[in-house]
């Protein structure tokens, strides 16, 4: 604890970053078990079974941030991977056929030697949820087969009718049961329910102050700069049932708040529209998509990505229902209707002026339903919205000039509403 | 002309018009039909009915232009033509649409439908093993089924469900007869004229396909099998089209003797089981029991195991992979087969299908090249 005190929130952020690879990598040396986890996959069984975790999806994220994406992208696609898979997806594969190689041959192959990412060990078993997607079934199948070890699926079937059903609730809820009997063999030892319990409450606690920043951003002049949540989802995604992720958002927080208080705000009275950005982030390119709005004085006081892990639930709720629903209902996993009512919450929260919607090459769920949302949306409170082509980890797709252009635009739509409304 | 070339003529007549063969359908039943979207629902549902279920494949060669607006350019191929047709009305005759949500791609087009026909959406479990898949799966078809007498006017009964379940079962063994047939005299059933007798199926009553394909069967087994001196091969993917795709195999005598297309052999790969359950239950099950698709969840990855099963058995000299443009499912099994083909030393290509494209001529160049090889 003693390391952390005095830390503000942009050092813990690093230092827990760390410490969760770092704990991954002491695990392995001392022969405990590593998983891999789909990045909103319940982490509640492993962490309870004392599992160290790993989030490819964040792991890839990062290394795309690092602009190492394209070597590991070059190995997926030696071993026949199509450019069409979703990024995210094809650089961890390659990062996975690096370890592997390292373990079978004892040798780092050089793109590895050479590689920005983050070193994680490989993993003994993978977890994976399809509440975002179905490509993270594909993608941990292979995992799974590659390197021949157990895969945890929980499988939250799509919502086509809310709200969510009893029915599927209860199957939810009885693949948790089969999770633990799945650990408890691969563990072989029992489920510790006390410990269980602990974990839930934590997770609840981490969900609760990644709530309170978020919430950060209703005020105007807003103290919360939107793209900070895309550098704190790092530990909302990996940490959630540890303590690293609640001692980090509490800290944000609550200097949010006191910088509220003292009237200190993200832009410093620069802030001339709001916008949301609706999607993932384009992860090679952050710096310069924040940049671009910074400069035309737009900030980002909406967007639902990062509220997907607005996992709250009745940690007391014996049945699991409460946490299977908190699951399910992320907002791709949800009928059209219901994915506008989200959006359209959140826009109206943020007090936005307009949207960017973010049409990634990768994911196919995340972008195949942009233009009804984005038309519904429009007729229902008017508001502009841009689109641009990106990819969260392929850096070829992103075109920063097509986007500089597009924003321009949507600022100028936005300036002029708020003249018109003067 | 033959026997066997009317029977085949009839069901390549039917497989080119679908919209004919609905029409008269109509014409002679005063009912409806209903359009089944890929991969899999419960159609004996819709068969119980009397409605005429309508598979929906997308089309051949069609440009897409309305569809731009809707979809992106990395959508799968099919999808983009299913969207171009609905965009042109060409399915507001169903009565319904029967949708299920295997993959990303689908999970978003159940959200969009441009047609004028009601659209029922459905979710398959993924996580196959469980029992609670099978209860999820039932209570879905339970809702499959109330949507479908609301927007019919018409009451399912449990007796007609039975009777329905029985002529699909009867209907999928035929097939599979005919998948065995079809391999053992290629001279007879080439590449275009397998096609067909599956495709036909997408568009008929299940009893009148059987009654056809049986004949058909009994027709070819009554001369004896020929030597082949071709090439024999299994095909995998989503489907193998157009016919002048096809032409080609024919052209360079590669027989296909064995399949794993969506659109063919994985219709008919398992069957609803007799028991005490009901209805529901049996057919929930079967997906329980469905094996080697790129949209059932499988952490054992048994397909290339699968198709490298079917090579030896057939005797077939490699594997095809059609791979459907830009359909993630399929990619994402690729690799794993490729390097499982790879290290048992079975020959494999993998050629693109894109519905939009009309021209064969790379393709054509390829398949030479890889039969020379062979
Ligand atoms: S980017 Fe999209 S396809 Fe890829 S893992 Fe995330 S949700 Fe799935
Ligand atoms: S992506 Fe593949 S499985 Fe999904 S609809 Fe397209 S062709 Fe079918």
């Amino acid at each position: 604890m003693s390391l952390t005190q005095g830390m503000k929130a942009k050092q813990l952020l690093a230092y827990f970053q760390n410490r969760a690879d770092q704990d991954a990598r002491e695990a392995k040396a001392r022969g405990d078990l590593v998983c891999w986890s789909a990045s909103v996959a319940p982490p509640e069984f492993c962490v309870t079974m004392g599992i160290a975790m790993i989030y490819p999806e964040t792991h890839a994220a990062g290394i795309g941030a690092r602009k190492g994406a394209m070597d590991m992208l070059e190995v997926a696609d030696r071993k026949g991977y199509n450019i069409d898979c979703c990024s995210y997806g094809r650089v961890n594969m390659g990062y996975m056929e690096c370890l592997k190689e390292t373990a079978i041959t004892g040798v780092k192959p050089e793109v590895l030697v050479n590689s920005p990412a983050a070193d994680v060990p490989l993993p003994d078993l993978v977890i994976t949820c399809n509440n975002i997607c179905n490509t993270l079934l594909k993608w941990y199948e292979n995992l799974a087969a590659e390197l021949d070890i157990p895969c945890i699926v929980i499988d939250v079937p799509f919502n086509h009718t809310m709200p969510i059903p009893e029915y599927a609730k209860a199957y939810i809820a009885d693949q948790f049961r089969n999770a633990i009997s799945q650990l408890e063999v691969i563990c072989g030892r029992p489920f510790d329910w006390k410990k269980f319990k602990e974990v839930k409450d934590q997770t609840q606690r981490s969900v609760y102050h990644w709530n309170r920043i978020a919430d950060m951003a209703q005020y105007k002049p807003s103290p919360l700069n939107g793209f900070d949540l895309f550098n704190y989802m790092a530990l909302i995604v990996a940490c959630r049932s540890l303590d690293y992720a609640e001692i980090t958002f509490k800290a944000f927080a609550d200097e949010l708040e006191e910088n509220l208080k003292a009237g200190i705000y993200a832009f410093k009275g620069a802030e001339k529209t709001r916008f949301q950005w609706e999607g993932i982030a384009v992860w090679p390119h952050l710096g310069h998509t924040f940049k671009s709005m910074k400069g035309l004085n737009s900030i980002m006081t909406g967007t639902a990505y990062p509220a997907l892990w607005d996992l709250h639930y009745d940690a007391n709720d014996e049945s699991m229902h409460s946490m299977a629903e908190a699951y399910t209902r992320i907002y791709i996993n949800t009928c059209l209707q219901n994915k506008v009512d989200v959006l359209l919450a959140i826009m109206e929260k943020g007090k936005v002026d307009g949207t960017i919607y973010h049409l990634n090459r990768s994911c196919k769920l995340m972008s195949f339903l942009n233009v009804e949302t984005a038309e519904i949306i429009k007729e229902k409170n008017g508001l502009p919205y841009v689109s641009v082509d990106g990819d969260q980890t392929d850096p070829r797709v992103f075109s920063p000039a097509q986007f500089d252009t597009r924003v321009q635009a949507l600022v100028e739509m936005m300036e002029a509403n708020m003249a018109a409304a003067e | 002309m033959s026997k066997v070339e009317a029977i085949l003529s009839q069901l390549k007549d039917i497989a080119a018009n679908p919209k004919k063969a609905m029409d008269d359908y109509k014409a002679e039943t005063g009912k409806g039909a209903v359009g089944i979207m890929p991969i899999y629902a419960p159609e004996e549902l819709v068969h119980a009915t009397g409605y005429l279920p309508m598979g929906i494949w997308g089309a051949q060669g069609k440009s897409i232009s309305k569809a731009r607006t809707y979809l992106p350019a990395f959508a799968c191929s099919i999808m983009q033509q299913v969207m171009e047709l609905q965009c042109e009305g060409a399915y507001d005759d169903l009565a319904t649409v029967i949708f299920s949500v295997p993959c990303d791609t689908l999970k978003c087009l159940s959200q969009k439908w441009k047609g004028t026909s009601p659209v029922i959406v459905f979710t398959h479990p993924q996580n196959r093993g469980l029992e609670a898949a099978n209860q999820f799966l039932v209570t879905e078809y339970e809702l499959i089924k109330t949507q479908l007498e609301a927007n019919l006017g018409v009451k399912i009964t449990n007796g007609a469900l039975e009777n329905s379940i029985v002529v699909y079962n009867e209907n999928r063994a035929v097939m599979r007869e005919f998948v065995q047939v079809a391999a053992e005299y290629p001279q007879v059933i080439d590449a275009v004229s397998r096609h067909a007798v599956f495709k036909a199926r997408q568009f008929m009553l299940k009893e009148k396909h059987t009654a056809l394909v049986k004949e058909l069967i009994a027709e070819v087994k009554a001369t004896p099998a020929q030597p082949w001196d071709g090439k024999k091969v299994v095909v995998t993917g989503i489907l193998l089209e157009p016919n002048e795709l096809l032409d080609i195999f024919n052209e360079f005598k590669i027989a296909i003797v064995d399949d794993d297309l969506a659109q063919e052999s994985r219709q008919i790969r398992v069957d609803v089981l007799d028991g005490q359950e009901g209805p529901l239950y049996r057919l929930a099950k079967s997906w329980q029991q469905m094996y080697g698709c790129s949209v059932a969840t499988d952490t054992k990855k048994g397909r290339g195991k699968m198709l490298i099963n079917k090579t030896i058995q057939t005797g077939a000299d490699a594997i095809i992979v059609a791979m459907m443009k830009f359909c993630d499912p399929e990619e994402w099994d690729y690799p794993v087969m490729y390097r499982e083909f790879e290290e048992k030393g079975i020959k494999s290509l993998m050629i693109e299908v894109d519905q939009e494209v009309s021209s064969f001529e790379q393709v054509k160049t390829r398949l030479q090249s890889f039969v020379e090889m062979l």
